[in-house]
């Protein structure tokens, strides 16, 4: 399989989910914002997490207009699938691929720890290889995390099994870190090939860094 | 000709910002204070004299880049200068 993984200026991911997807034996490329076409081949597109653009006016508003988003769109409007990972989440509902808008955390503060999250939909290709219910435990880091969307729109989440994962404590209960509606932690578009995610799955792939559940996550992707 | 653009937080919209604030102000004594809501003032200078066509255009920026609709709502004014 071939990963694009874009890089913007500020992106500080890449290396990260160039490694984890690299370690599932993977090929992994990155590209520069300023290209306009993706690889030749391309299976899947990740946007890393960082701080595109300094974050300068809104999270990910500026990255939606660069060269390359104009190929990741027109990718994911052909059925290609991505994942948006923390500020690549937030580019994804700023280029309006995944419904809703990210808000600041509700307690002001810039959060990275830990945190469990629970398997809320796994009838997709990102989370097949985990069971509905299950709890994984990976880390969070983000100021502008706060996942809203109106009443109506979180119907339709729901309806369509779209509500991907959720904000909660060891035992499972809901413990919301930023003011997300419904503690949601990520989401899928209607087509289910584009996904979305504030936790940083390509940080929790090995033990000795404390959690190797991203790797169940990510290995979602690779048939 | 200067524009400045202002956007707000739709009402209904949490405003984090502005509750911490407001809580600060209230530690500080100022109990008249009802409710704080920030937003943020983008000033532009463009080059278009007249009035109805720099509304236009600036209301395409908003739409397109300055405010995220979902959540925000903005206002357009032309400063007497």
């Amino acid at each position: 399989m071939l990963v694009a993984v874009a890089v913007f200026p500020g992106t500080n991911c890449e290396i990260d989910t160039k490694y984890a997807f690299e370690k599932l034996g993977q090929e992994v490329v990155l590209v520069f914002h300023k290209e306009e076409k993706l690889p030749e081949g391309t299976d899947l597109v990740v946007l890393p997490g960082g701080f595109s653009y300094g974050d300068y006016l809104r999270s990910a508003a500026i990255a939606k207009f660069s060269p390359i988003m104009k190929a990741v769109i027109d990718f994911a409007n052909q059925g290609g699938k991505v994942l948006g990972i923390c500020n690549g989440f937030q580019m994804l509902v700023e280029a309006r691929l995944l419904p809703g808008a990210m808000k600041r955390n509700e307690n002001v503060h810039f959060i990275s720890q830990f945190h469990h999250l629970k398997v809320i939909a796994n009838d997709n290709t990102f989370l097949q290889k985990c069971s509905v219910g299950e709890l994984l435990n990976v880390p969070i880091a983000h100021g502008e995390g706060s996942f809203y969307i109106d009443e109506a729109g979180l119907k339709e989440l729901y309806a369509n099994h779209q509500v991907l994962l959720t904000y909660t404590n060891e035992k499972g209960d809901v413990q919301n870190p930023n003011g997300s509606v419904d503690s949601i932690a990520g989401i899928c578009n209607h087509a289910k090939n584009v996904f979305g995610l504030m936790p940083h799955p390509e940080r929790a792939i090995e033990k000795i860094l404390g959690s190797d559940d991203g790797v169940k996550m990510l290995e979602g992707f690779l048939n | 000709m200067k524009v400045i653009v202002n956007i707000q937080l739709k009402n209904g919209v949490l405003d984090p910002q502005g509750k911490a604030v407001h809580h600060a102000l209230s530690s500080l004594k100022f109990d008249e204070v009802n409710d704080v809501r920030i937003g943020k003032q983008i000033i532009l200078d463009i080059a278009e004299s007249d009035k109805a066509k720099a509304h236009e255009r600036v209301t395409i920026m908003c739409d397109e880049l300055l405010a995220n609709t979902v959540i925000e709502d903005y206002t357009i004014e032309f400063p007497a200068c």
